[in-house]
């Protein structure tokens, strides 16, 4: 078997990328794959956490990498979800613990035993971005609908192009709808305009996406949660099935009436 | 009538929106052009093979660059001529 390895990324911190990893993990476990998520934020870990695995930590990455622990011994299984896995990043050691020569070998070895492994990538674009990337075959980038968040996203995609990561794929966190048909929010097309990349997927903000993450559950396992569904469908659509998008940004029919009569789209 | 309905026009061209969308895109020619010199530097051999359809030109003095002020950026050519050709040349 060969896995694959998908590095989450986003440039900017604060947008959601360690939510996105462990939502898409959760959900592609639920399809009945076999996944391992990588905290590759060492130093900041959190993937845990999120997952709500913070007290079975043992071992982590950097244990791992140096030979201190087996590969194995390392990993953490999930509550919830079957074969759903976790290689927690350390807490108390520094970003270039970890070379960008032996995370290939790492995610060389996980390939042989897990069909997706999504590694959660630090914030920036140092060395800990460096180190993440190095095993990756594809790439998620997040953004949210703000000018700070989508310029670090372009730059994150000159960076991966440089890397030889082509076609990343992006997720818009964060929308919301009624502001963007007010005009105070920055549409889908707006980003993707701009950036010119692949859209993966639209997660609306989510007061839900808050109370799972205090409870340390994914809310891809909540169905009836909107951003849990967005989640789901770009599970979906990462397994290479063509889902529709939600409709979050279904016109006014001020703004139709508007254009009917200025011919201003 | 029309006065109504160009105000609607009026606050959609200055919703927030927009205004993100366009200082967007100004900061992203900025970044771009910072990030990749190459790419200016590939845009001028094309250019100069373009041209040297038309004239021959003095490749020593050519130069190409971005003009940035606050609300705009433009390309700027700077190409000294030698010779202008009689006939278009059509190449190999």
């Amino acid at each position: 078997m060969a896995g694959r390895v998908i590095v989450v990324t986003s440039g900017k911190g604060g947008v959601g990328k360690t939510t996105t990893a462990a939502n898409l993990g959760a959900g592609l476990a639920l399809l009945g794959r076999t996944v391992c998520l990588i905290d590759a934020d060492i130093g900041l870990r959190n993937l845990d956490v999120v997952l709500g695995l913070e007290n079975r930590i043992v071992y982590d990455l950097t244990d791992v990498v140096e030979g201190s622990c087996r590969l194995r011994q390392a990993l953490i299984r999930d509550k919830r979800t079957e074969n759903l896995f976790l290689l927690p990043a350390a807490q108390t050691k520094e970003k270039d613990a970890v070379a960008p020569d032996q995370m290939r070998k790492l995610t060389l070895e996980l390939r042989e035993e897990f069909e997706y492994i999504l590694v959660d990538c630090p914030a920036g674009i140092e060395r800990g971005f460096k180190n993440a990337i190095a095993g990756a075959d594809e790439a998620i980038i997040v953004t949210t609908p703000e000018i700070a968040a989508v310029r670090d996203a372009d730059r994150i995609i000159g960076l991966l192009e440089a890397a030889e990561l082509y076609n990343p794929r992006l997720i818009i966190n964060r929308i919301r709808p009624q502001m963007v048909r007010k005009g105070d929010m920055m549409g889908i097309d707006d980003i993707i305009d701009i950036l010119a990349i692949e859209l993966l997927g639209v997660v609306p903000d989510d007061e839900d996406i808050i109370v799972s993450t205090n409870r340390g559950e994914p809310v891809v396992l909540d169905r009836r949660s909107r951003a849990g569904q967005a989640y789901n469908n770009i599970v979906r659509r990462l397994e290479g099935i063509d889902v529709p998008f939600l409709s979050l940004e279904e016109e006014s029919w001020i703004s139709r009436f508007k254009r009917a009569i200025m011919g201003h789209s | 009538m029309i006065e109504f309905f160009k105000q609607f026009w009026q606050r959609d061209t200055d919703s927030s929106r927009q205004i993100a969308k366009e200082r967007l895109r100004l900061v992203l020619v900025h970044d771009r052009v910072n990030v990749s010199p190459n790419l200016l530097e590939a845009l001028k051999e094309d250019l100069l093979e373009v041209i040297s359809k038309y004239m021959e030109i003095e490749e020593t003095g050519f130069e190409v660059n971005l003009d940035k002020s606050e609300n705009s950026v433009a390309l700027i050519a700077n190409i000294p001529v030698k010779r202008m050709k009689r006939a278009i040349d059509q190449g190999q």
